[in-house]
């Protein structure tokens, strides 16, 4: 511990390295296998097979996907406007990436004398005895998330094609909608929590062996969170960006190659963030039995809630066709936004006589 | 009407879905079952050791794709005999009429479906492709 660079231990630094590559090889794994995992279970659940020839029942597919994609033909539009057709995969990929340096996926561990919290934007206080997070870790991935909009309408502009220009603005009145009653169902989690910070967050979610989560005493919350987030990364049954049935491909019609890939990983990455979003928010992050006691059990359970959502994502797209855009913004507008407010409003009030 | 009960009730079905036995057939590692009286490509029936057809001309007649091309000969016997049959089968529908028209029996159709090619002329089958092995 010798070493200090800039007021900080060399150990600091080391763990840092650590901690940001085992999160971004994670989520790269798991959006990589999120699309295989995908296509399997909604195969299974229409009775069909899903990918089976490329090696073991298929489980090499999503590298085959990526070589082919790697491999084809960059095509850009003669007519595009090509800095902003170049740069918007990146601005839909990065903040899906980005958002995960907040979340928590375990406690505390310790090695070799250095403790080190399980997320990528903390580091342990030894004077204080707490983990240090950032104290607006909610608001950061709110803005974040918004910033993936960018992406997705820039790439529906500079494509110069209508279909695009139509996911594009199809893409932006969805996810400014949506965007607000996420936001809206989140503040009663934090009229509850009283903080912003997602340590803090997971940490008062602790109590009852692990089960005290925000779900129990926030499910009208949750839901409308959940629901709300699946709009805003443009899941099915709220993928009306891009529509194939009307669209052609929506706001990527025009790409091709590893820009399309950037677009279709941003997309389960989403996908992914939103999901540990939600099961740190309201199913008690990496809270569970003996998660306190045995620190690596913490990303284990962490794992398993995220997983069990994204599940659930795909089960729902499984399940429902895609909602008319009438329906879409009637849904946000009129639904979801009054009950939110009315949620915010019923907490307040439990909240002031209790 | 309560717009999350339909929805429930649509997960609880993808959900049972799950755990059915996928109905898929691994096409070329399984082959499927092709049932006795499939309508597939045609066979000529041999008998002693010549094909039975006699050349009627009743099977391009009734062809409703008029895809059968038959030319009558004469062989040492002085029988009539096909000299030439084809059947494009580009243009056949497989509705089977020449095998109820053949008034010897001479025609079939079998369990073969596999019936891609390269190039179109080799959707023309002659007699020899055609005569049973």
């Amino acid at each position: 511990m010798g070493i200090e660079i800039l007021g900080l231990p060399l150990m600091y630094y080391i763990a840092m390295v650590a901690k940001v590559l085992v999160a971004f090889v994670f989520v790269l794994l798991t959006v990589a296998y999120a699309t295989y995992a995908e296509r399997k279970i909604i195969g299974h659940m229409q009775v069909r097979l899903g990918p089976m020839r490329t090696g073991w029942h298929g489980l090499l597919q999503p590298i085959a996907d990526g070589v082919k994609l790697f491999f084809k033909e960059e095509i850009v539009p003669s007519q595009a406007s090509t800095f902003a057709f170049l740069v918007a995969p990146l601005i839909a990929l990065i903040p899906a990436f980005i958002t995960f340096a907040v979340i928590p996926f375990g406690g505390v561990i310790e090695i070799a004398g250095y403790m080190i919290p399980l997320q990528v934007a903390a580091y342990y206080d030894t004077a204080a005895g707490q983990v240090m997070d950032i104290n607006v870790g909610a608001l950061y991935i709110l803005a974040m998330s918004s910033l993936g909009v960018y992406g997705i309408v820039l790439a529906g502009w500079a494509s110069n094609s209508k279909y695009s220009l139509m996911g594009g603005l199809r893409a932006s009145a969805q996810m400014i909608s949506y965007e607000l009653s996420a936001g809206l169902s989140l503040i009663a989690v934090f009229m509850l929590s009283g903080t912003l910070s997602l340590t803090k967050i997971v940490e008062l979610q602790s109590g009852m062996g692990g089960f005290d989560w925000y779900l129990f005493k926030q499910p009208l919350a949750a839901f409308m969170f959940f629901i709300c987030s699946l709009a805003e990364i443009n899941r099915t049954p709220f993928d009306l960006p891009e529509a194939e049935t009307e669209l052609v491909s929506g706001f990527c019609t025009e790409y091709s190659s590893m820009k399309y890939a950037m677009f279709f990983m941003a997309e389960y990455a989403n996908m992914v963030t939103v999901c540990a979003l939600t099961a740190t928010m309201f199913l008690g992050g990496w809270n569970g039995p003996f998660a306190v006691a045995v620190p690596l059990l913490g990303p284990i359970y962490f794992i398993a809630k995220v997983y069990f959502l994204m599940f659930t994502c795909m089960w729902i797209r499984a399940t429902l066709p895609r909602y008319r855009y009438d329906q879409l913004m009637h849904l946000g507008w009129k639904v979801f936004i009054p009950v939110a407010f009315a949620n915010i409003v019923v907490t307040g009030v439990i909240g002031y006589f209790i | 009407m309560n717009p999350i009960t339909p929805i429930l009730h649509g997960m609880k079905i993808t959900f049972e879905h799950l755990f059915k036995k996928p109905v898929t057939l691994q096409y070329p590692d399984e082959r499927p079952k092709v049932a006795q009286r499939f309508r597939g490509l045609h066979g000529l029936k041999v008998s002693h050791n010549k094909a039975k057809c006699v050349a009627c001309y009743l099977c391009p007649t009734v062809c409703p794709a008029k895809c059968i091309r038959v030319e009558a000969g004469e062989d040492a016997n002085h029988d009539k005999y096909a000299s030439v049959y084809e059947i494009d089968m580009l243009r056949c529908i497989f509705c089977g009429y020449c095998v109820e028209a053949c008034p010897v029996d001479a025609l079939k159709m079998t369990g073969e479906f596999e019936l891609a090619n390269y190039k179109r002329s080799d959707f023309v089958y002659s007699k020899e492709r055609l005569l049973e092995k």
